[in-house]
């Protein structure tokens, strides 16, 4: 048994019996994150896209709430970015598919956007992939938001 | 081209085989333990694993893709949505009777039957002229190198060629989070709520999201709900 008041640590971390996964989750979180953005600007070349790539996102915000709690969570990714998010993900992708027919083409032919078809398919792919990348990441995390706010943080013993 | 056949031919080594068939006998595995287990926490982390070791199992079937989006889903998103969703349950499941066991066993024998025989019509692994294979699909793997000019064939059909389908998928996606959002609230709190899990009894004050939540009740039903 070490007491709290003569050992300094255990004053920041005596009651923690979670460091080692909190200072561990710190690091491998923006590793993550970072992940999820090469999955998107790498879906053109290898496995990914922005529906994998959301969800790989919306996974490091969900550590970080399972690690640091929901409050702490909620602080860094605010509820109501979700709203804003999952609708401009809708529009960013169906207003790519507008934008087209404004420019001449039919809807979700990218090929009139930029200056040949294929300089316009990869700007239209580029687009689409964001507005799933928008959308997937906020309803997941939206979802988890809904379940993990209706109970009370869990207890070690639950598990 | 029958399974023996398929393993004679150079292109299906032995070990890629092999590969297959103890990620195949390891997910039997698994449902049986999901079946037989009656710690929900413990049934929550073997889909995990089921999950993850099908996600291999697409790899070795060349599916990267698909391996991906099942290891990130289901591996990873689904198991802890329901590890929120189990702490508002019990942590135990009791037995069912085997009395009452026999319609879903019946159900299930003929459902797998019916797929046993289907299994008959299926083109063999890799047959070029399976339908997946034929028309349209080698229209998308020839066109995609000088229409797309991008070297991932499934990014260039999901997101151009069948961009409809994908547009529909993230608007389903959308609803799914409207429709949790409209039912539930962010803040999980949307309605007064009242759970009692592991006899522990809480409400929307007790539980912790109630403090950031602003209170928009009415003097009177505060008395009501206090009452």
């Amino acid at each position: 048994m070490t007491d709290p008041e003569t050992t300094p640590v255990a004053d920041k971390f005596g009651n923690d019996p979670h460091v080692l996964l909190r200072v561990i989750a710190k690091f491998l979180i923006p590793l993550i994150a970072l992940f999820a953005f090469y999955v998107q600007f790498h879906g053109d070349y290898g496995p990914g896209g922005g529906f994998q790539a959301g969800v790989i996102l919306a996974a490091s915000v969900i550590l970080y709430a399972l690690i640091f709690g929901l409050a702490e969570a909620k602080k860094a990714f605010p509820p109501r970015l979700i709203r804003y998010g999952m609708t401009l993900g809708v529009i960013l992708y169906g207003g790519t598919g507008i934008l087209n027919f404004i420019l001449g083409g039919e809807f979700l032919n990218y090929s009139n956007l930029g200056k040949d078809a294929v300089a316009g398919q990869h700007y239209g792919i580029l687009a689409v992939e964001l507005g799933v990348l928008t959308t997937v990441t906020t309803v997941m995390i939206a979802i988890f938001y809904a379940f993990g706010s209706r109970q009370p943080e869990t207890s070690a013993e639950d598990w | 081209m029958s399974l023996f056949a398929a393993a004679a031919d150079p292109i299906f080594t032995v070990p890629v085989i092999l590969l297959d068939i103890s990620l195949l006998a390891l997910l039997v595995v698994v449902a049986f333990a999901l079946v037989r287990m009656r710690s929900l926490f413990g049934i929550v982390m073997l889909q995990g694993v089921y999950s993850l070791v099908s996600a291999a199992w697409f790899v070795s079937l060349d599916a990267v893709d698909v391996a991906f989006t099942e290891a990130a889903v289901g591996a990873g998103v689904s198991t802890v949505l329901m590890l929120s969703a189990m702490l508002l349950a019990d942590r135990k499941s009791t037995p069912v009777p085997m009395r009452r066991q026999f319609g879903a066993l019946m159900v299930v024998v003929l459902a797998g039957a019916a797929m046993l025989y289907a299994v008959g019509d299926m083109p063999a692994f890799g047959d070029v002229n399976s339908p997946a294979n034929a028309y349209v699909g080698m229209d998308f793997i020839g066109k995609t190198a000088e229409e797309i000019q991008i070297p991932n064939v499934v990014t260039a059909v999901l997101a151009s060629y069948r961009g409809y389908d994908t547009f529909g998928e993230v608007v389903v996606i959308f609803s799914a989070g409207l429709g949790v959002l409209l039912l539930l609230g962010l803040n999980g709190n949307a309605g007064r709520w009242e759970a009692k899990p592991n006899g522990q009894y809480i409400n929307d004050r007790s539980a912790p999201s109630a403090a950031t939540a602003k209170d928009t009740r009415t003097s009177d039903q505060k008395a009501e709900g206090e009452a």
